[in-house]
């Protein structure tokens, strides 16, 4: 038997993430899993859907998003020292990343971060990660339990919502912060949130400068899309940084993955690869992208996109 | 008075090698540099050091450390947090200390900043471009008991402390912090900058603290590790690129389209 207690979140609009529905598929493939989900703040009335064991409910519900997830690495400490899982699970997000981090330091135990593959099968908890930005995979044996892993989004397929989990009620201590988040200075988006979007249109240095990421978004537009970009392109200034795609950017999956002017190092790759199909345009035919591509052209953008736009358009038509 | 800033920093392979000349040792679970790649000073780590002469040049009075856990350190590659205007290089430099998981480096970092310390501010990078584990500024916190700030833009000395702006996915927040805090420092905070002439010569002038783990009261009975590296492999890709060809790009782009739609893909 293995016992998971799973982190789970919830995003802007209130409902369960895809990353926390993938992290239930996942402790779902252990030996014999007993999994407890906790949703630090107040879980969702989906969560009580789960295929799961139980819920933990927080009976006092603490403000988790201090910025700097102490109350929610409180929290879930106390609920390591109850229920003395073997393995805790979150996904690579904000949260998971810092919480998963702190808890693991704090009891003294094995932290394992941003994993693609997790089985104990054969008796022993395995873990698959990629490092060197995603250049090389690495498979660590952890010892003894318990241990912490964060999953990378894209992993694993999202779990269905068909379970009636039990209700178990907890009391948690309230922390004093040691840092106070005393503003939040949100990028205002439109449209499609880039993680969640089906098409995303990626820009990278190859692009030269600003403006044409005006025509990624009217790609984008037509294809009922989301625009993101290299990190070379966000550090150029040429746009927001959340629009950034890759290992320390945003991880998406979406069914194309168009890339413009994007050589593809393996750190862009480690955001992106999970994507149904990647379309690259770049004008070097030795460039990385056209390894990891399903489609490619070999050209300028500059005369590449006003007909592919075109073309879309007419289709679409 | 004097704010005293410990900036972490580890030498790591350079990691814009291109992925053709990536290679693995499997049997020695280590990668092989290409040759005459010298090793770098780990990317976000130079964006912390650039983070704490922005408090010097914002008028603060700032004492930079850098503290570094390895083996086999190149003297210049190090040096060059020195020349970019950091005041003191100490190298905690042992057998195998390259090879040690984020427990120990944590471990060792702690002892290091204990015996050091002192300090107002600890800062590390974001994560370290080789085992990209985003973990052992976090872990030094926790062993710390110091408030932890991550993936900073931006900081500020101000009435409470220390003014940090955080990158969250959407935008950044704005946090208060007392001194001291443990932070972690991302691209986003902008271009290291460049060393000056004037910079190099004072760093060739520099000599290191070069600390040995016993010199920390360690041995390596304290450093046994929490994972255990069972394969080290380059992963296999199995696509097959189609490339659509135009008469002109132009042309190709429209195929492009039609391409995508009859794979219903558009
Ligand atoms: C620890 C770490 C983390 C990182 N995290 C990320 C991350 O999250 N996301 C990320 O993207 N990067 C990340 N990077 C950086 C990464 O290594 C690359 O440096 C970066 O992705 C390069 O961006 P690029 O492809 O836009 O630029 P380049 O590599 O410069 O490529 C530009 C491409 O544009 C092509 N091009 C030029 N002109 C044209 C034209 N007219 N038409 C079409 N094509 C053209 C060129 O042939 C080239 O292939 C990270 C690096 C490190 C070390
Ligand atoms: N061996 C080391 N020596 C000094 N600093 C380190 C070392 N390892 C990690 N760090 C610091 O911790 C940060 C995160 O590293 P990591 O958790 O390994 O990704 C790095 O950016 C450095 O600031």
């Amino acid at each position: 038997m293995t016992s998971v207690l799973l982190i789970g979140e919830c995003d802007q609009n209130g409902e369960i993430t895809q990353a926390t529905l993938q992290a239930i598929t996942a402790a779902m493939g252990l030996d014999d899993p007993r999994i407890t989900a906790v949703f630090p703040g107040r879980p969702p009335e989906l969560a009580k859907r789960l295929p799961i064991d139980s819920i933990v409910i927080a009976s006092e519900v603490t403000d988790s998003d201090d910025g700097i997830f102490e109350q929610a690495t409180a929290d879930i400490s106390s609920l390591l020292l109850a229920k003395k899982p073997d393995v805790i699970l979150l996904s690579k997000s904000d949260l998971g990343s810092i919480v998963g981090a702190r808890l693991a330091f704090r009891a003294d135990i094995a932290f394992v971060p941003d994993c693609l593959e997790i089985s104990n099968s054969k008796g022993q908890l395995t873990v698959i990660r990629p490092v060197y930005g995603g250049s090389a995979l690495a498979e660590f044996i952890v010892p003894s339990y318990p241990a912490v892993v964060t999953l990378r989004p894209g992993s694993y397929y999202p779990a269905d919502e068909d379970g009636a989990p039990s209700i178990d009620s907890i009391e948690f201590q309230n922390v004093e912060p040691s840092a106070l988040v005393v503003d939040t200075v949100a990028e205002v988006r439109e449209g499609i949130r880039l993680e969640e979007a089906k098409v995303v249109v990626s820009g990278g240095r190859g692009l030269g400068g600003p403006e044409p990421f005006s025509v990624l978004e009217n790609i984008a537009d037509e294809l009922g899309g989301a625009v993101g970009a290299s990190r070379a392109a966000c550090d150029a200034g040429w746009i927001d940084h959340s629009h950034q795609v890759g290992l320390t950017g945003k991880s998406v999956s979406p069914d194309v993955y168009i890339a413009v002017g994007i050589s593809g190092a393996s750190q862009h790759m480690a955001g992106c690869s999970s994507s149904r199909a990647i379309v690259a345009i770049n004008t070097d035919p030795d460039s990385n992208i056209f390894r990891e591509a399903r489609f490619g052209v070999v050209g300028d953008w500059e005369n590449v996109l006003p007909s592919f736009l075109d073309a879309v358009r007419e289709l679409k038509a | 008075m004097t704010i005293r800033i410990a900036v972490l920093a580890k030498q790591v392979p350079d990691p814009e090698i291109p992925p053709s000349q990536f290679n693995i040792d499997e049997s020695a679970k280590s990668i092989i540099p290409p040759n005459g790649v010298p090793p770098v000073v780990n990317g976000f780590d130079l964006n912390a050091v650039e983070g704490a002469l922005q408090l010097r040049d914002s008028g603060a009075e700032v004492e930079i450390s850098i503290i570094s856990v390895g083996a086999e350190f190149v003297m210049d590659v190090m040096k060059k947090t020195l020349a970019m205007g950091a005041d003191r290089l100490i190298l905690v430099d042992d057998h195998n200390l390259d090879k040690i998981d984020a427990a120990a480096t944590v471990k060792i970092l702690s002892a290091a900043i204990n015996k050091d310390g002192p300090f107002d501010l600890i800062i590390g990078g974001r994560q370290a471009s080789d085992w990209d584990q985003a973990h052992v500024i976090i872990g030094l916190a926790e062993a710390l008991k110091l408030p932890l700030v991550s993936l900073v833009q931006k900081l500020q000395i101000n009435e409470y402390g220390i003014s940090l702006h955080r990158v969250v996915p959407d935008g950044y927040q704005v946090i208060n912090s007392k001194m001291p805090a443990v932070l972690t420092i991302t691209n986003e905070l902008g271009e290291p900058r460049y060393p000056n002439l004037r910079g190099i010569m004072q760093a060739s002038k520099k000599i290191p603290d070069v600390l040995s783990l016993a010199d920390l009261g360690l041995s390596a009975e304290d450093l046994v590790p929490k994972l255990e590296l069972s394969k080290l492999y380059v992963p296999e890709s199995n696509r097959q690129v189609e490339i659509v060809n135009g008469d002109d790009d132009a042309d190709s782009g429209k195929k492009l389209a039609l391409r995508m739609r009859e794979e219903k893909l558009i």
